[in-house]
């Protein structure tokens, strides 16, 4: 238990360049899901999510980032999962966000559908430079304990 | 939780049963196709279970791998039946968009055997 309220607290930082990093983001994000007090359903959501955003990662930049940290909000905390690349960008995000819509090999699901799933979701992308997906699942009851604090 | 372990599939008669062990990666996925579209032909396979009862994520691509190791194991022969899907992962399929179009599916492995043998 301690180590999970210590991993909330510090946020997380998974290097996606392979399938492998995927599985890693999404059961980190619910490892720290699960340490804020999320539901069960809402754990699910946020790795659902997660994997979508980082095989995006995958299939069209070819390497990134995803961060993970807690957010506090106005009732409780939230999950604040930042999904970063270098890759070509992406040209017009509307149409990116269209369900079905895909220049590379999948279902267009990923981007439309983490949107569903998550509370908050925003794309930064400049063509040529990368991109930045942040999402935000809010409902986290838990008190994150800071690193190092006696109770 | 490790996305190493290999995916158990066992024969009771002539139903292949495969238990999922948690998370799957994608080459996992790829490995338990290749496994399963060889072991069907192994002895008269009528039917498979693919049990995901402890499955907690599907994500769109583990979606698209279901519906196509559904269809490649129907046009061998069997009939393949999905369950166990958890409620939480079926919320978070339907909200994502990624539904499992023509794959049976049961509550869990007790009701996609007895659907099996009186179905």
């Amino acid at each position: 238990m301690d180590d999970q309220a210590i991993l909330v607290s510090s946020g997380r930082r998974i290097a996606v360049i392979s399938e492998e990093g995927i599985v890693l983001a999404r059961q980190a994000g619910r490892e720290m899901s699960a340490g804020l007090g999320l539901s069960e359903t809402d754990q699910t959501l946020v790795a659902t999510a997660i994997s979508e955003v980082a095989r995006n990662i995958l299939l069209y930049a070819g390497r990134g980032v995803v961060e993970l940290e807690v957010t506090p909000g106005p009732n409780g905390y939230g999950l604040r999962i930042r999904a970063v690349d270098e890759g070509p960008g992406i040209a017009d995000i509307e149409l990116a966000l269209r369900d079905g819509y895909s220049t590379g090999h999948s279902l267009g699901l990923g981007l439309p559908g983490a949107r569903r799933l998550m509370d908050e979701f925003s794309i930064t992308s400049e063509p040529g430079s990368g991109t930045i997906v942040t999402m935000v699942k809010w409902g986290g009851t838990a008190l994150p304990v800071i690193e190092g604090a006696s109770p | 939780m490790s996305s190493t372990a290999a995916v158990p599939i066992l024969r009771q008669g002539d139903i292949l049963i495969v238990t999922l062990q948690g998370d799957l990666g994608d080459a996992e996925w790829a490995k338990l196709t290749d496994d399963l579209l060889d072991r069907v032909a192994e002895r008269r396979t009528r039917f498979a279970v693919l049990d995901l009862s402890v499955v907690d994520v599907l994500d769109s691509f583990a979606c698209r791998t279901i519906v196509g190791l559904t269809n490649m194991v129907a046009l061998r022969g069997p009939t393949m039946i999905v369950a166990g899907i958890q409620p939480g992962v079926a919320f978070a399929m339907v909200q994502l968009g990624a539904t499992l179009p023509g794959v049976a599916t049961a509550l869990d492995l007790d009701h996609a055997l007895a659907l099996m043998t009186h179905g």
